[in-house]
């Protein structure tokens, strides 16, 4: 089959196999098995409750923080199955980054949203800081917006640019892989838009996991696309064939609108 | 059409009820702070800041009291407030669902209804007895006693506001939890944790319970802690009740400074927290 070709082609950033999570006793994920291909986006769509922003949480071990949250089998990031107790959080969310639904900018200059991330974790002098700062803030299309107001609260830019400086500052700690989690579903279509772009161009350097709940964008922005329905995957593949062509009778229902 | 005008009627009933009800309560606090204008101001004068407490019949101010009631608030403060930050962050950021945090949380809530006279007595039973001597110290340590509980609660309730999205994203970015908490967590808190502390500050500003047992009074200038203290309200207290009538006067003066000390610190508190709100 040309989809399963396509993929092997590949090489996995992220693996996953045999993923289970659990929300105390209720099942959330069941089984999951995918590969995150280095360098695309890949779109996880579905309906609300379907799990995809638990597997995404999964990945960097947002999951940590609420007790009662845990997640079995493996999920394999440079090598390592991140799940293991003894991973170092603090390295992994070096390594993979996240944006949220909703813009949360620190309540601290612009200069210092996009340094607070950089400082965990390498030590900059002065001039590599404010070179990082503005090489991070051109990747996400910011710079020219705020290079004059750096010093101005992150909080007194506008949802959009918010949005953006939060990417911004993910991408300033240089990780390999960006989980976006329904990064446009509280902007307007112009900001959507803007987003979208810089997706296109951050996939040159990073690997990118996209949440949304809107099919069109999953079309618009990704390479490849998962499906998933009560907590399972129920297809995954490349984009354009998975939106033409469904291989599940699910998946068909879902894209033309019969479910979700 | 009938029940239309029903509905307005009981809008207007419950409008004129509540109109009612917050002109009594705005009566009695301007009555209150007309006639705390009326007598204190005219016993305003510079001798106030200049003489100390005097015996009846001389001229005198309150110099030592004011001195001694700033003293020992200010080192009240700085005793309680680092305690119930860290209290109140332990309680917001670490042991929210946990048993310690639970009993912290429900004992936190007797001491902030505690009356402040047991608490001045306590202080009393626990050192001043065992020195042997009132003293300024053991005043402050009373006041940072009522400061405590209060500082806790607003600083949970203030840090418990902050939405985890935000702690996610500080997460997510590989920060060690100490970190999230003072540079994202406290820092988008912190005007609340400060409208809180300065409640609490105008809170202990006019007690005079706690002071009883613990820092008395004194009649003199005096800077040592570990001796009798003067301050504003227990002299307030005793000049008021005495017979003398130049007493009476300095007793309305230190009643006038009190109460616009408290009411700019309350303005002060709104004003900050109104920062906040829009900065948000």
């Amino acid at each position: 089959m040309p989809v399963e070709s396509a993929v092997q082609n590949q090489t996995p950033e992220i693996s996953i196999r045999n993923l289970n999570f659990y929300y105390g006793k209720a099942i959330a994920l069941k089984n999951i098995n995918l590969d995150i291909y280095k360098g695309k986006v890949t779109a996880f769509i579905g309906p609300s409750g379907c799990g995809k922003s638990t597997l995404l949480r999964t990945i960097n071990r947002m999951y940590d923080l609420y007790p009662g949250q845990y997640a079995e089998g493996e999920l394999i990031v440079a090598g390592k199955n991140i799940l293991d107790k003894n991973v170092d959080t603090i390295d992994l969310r070096a390594k993979v980054g996240m944006v949220f639904q909703k813009p949360t900018p620190f309540p601290m200059s612009i200069y210092e949203n996009i340094a607070f991330g950089v400082r965990m974790h390498e030590k900059l002098t002065r001039n590599e800081m404010d070179d990082r700062v503005e090489w991070a803030l051109t990747k996400a299309a910011l710079w020219n917006e705020v290079k004059d107001k750096l010093n101005k609260p992150g909080t007194g830019l506008s949802g959009g640019q918010q949005q953006r400086l939060c990417i911004a500052r993910g991408v300033a700690v240089k990780p390999q892989v960006l989980l976006l989690d329904e990064p446009t579903s509280a902007l307007d279509p112009i900001s959507t838009m803007r987003i979208e772009d810089l997706i296109h161009e951050l996939k040159r350097e990073f690997t990118i996991a996209i949440v949304t709940h809107n099919m069109q964008q999953a079309a618009r922005v990704s390479d490849y696309t998962a499906y998933m329905y009560l907590g399972e995957l129920i297809e995954f593949g490349k984009t354009d064939e998975l939106f033409i062509k469904p291989q599940d009778k699910r998946t068909e229902d879902y894209i033309t609108g019969r479910v979700g | 059409m009938n029940l239309k005008l029903r509905r307005k009627l009981t809008n207007v009933v419950a409008l004129g009820l509540s109109l009612a009800a917050m002109a009594f309560g705005l009566f009695w606090l301007i009555w209150i702070l007309w006639m705390v204008f009326e007598q204190g101001i005219g016993a305003l004068s510079f001798d106030l800041l200049v003489h100390d407490t005097p015996a009846p019949g001389n001229v005198g101010g309150l110099r030592n009291a004011i001195f001694g009631s700033v003293i020992m608030v200010g080192l009240a403060m700085l005793i309680a407030t680092p305690v119930a930050i860290l209290a109140g962050i332990y309680l917001a950021e670490y042991g929210r669902r946990t048993l310690l945090g639970r009993v912290t949380r429900f004992v936190n809530d007797i001491l902030l209804s505690a009356p402040s006279i047991v608490i001045g007595l306590f202080v009393y039973a626990i050192y001043v007895s065992q020195v042997g001597k009132f003293s300024g110290l053991s005043g402050a340590v009373a006041l940072a006693l009522l400061v405590i509980p209060v500082v806790v609660r607003t600083t949970e309730d203030m840090l418990v506001l902050v939405p985890n999205t935000l702690r996610e994203a500080a997460f997510a970015l590989g920060a060690p939890k100490w970190k999230v908490i003072i540079m994202v967590t406290l820092r988008s808190a912190k005007t609340g944790v400060i409208t809180g502390i300065l409640l609490a500050l105008a809170r202990i500003s006019g007690e005079t319970a706690p002071l009883l047992f613990t820092a008395l009074s004194n009649q003199f200038w005096s800077t040592d802690l570990s001796e009798p203290m003067a301050n504003l309200p227990v002299t307030i207290f005793k000049y008021a009740m005495s017979p003398f009538a130049d007493w009476q006067q300095l007793a309305w003066a230190g009643v006038f400074i009190i109460t616009m000390g408290v009411l700019f610190l309350n303005i002060l508190a709104r004003v900050v927290f109104r920062q906040q709100s829009a900065n948000h």
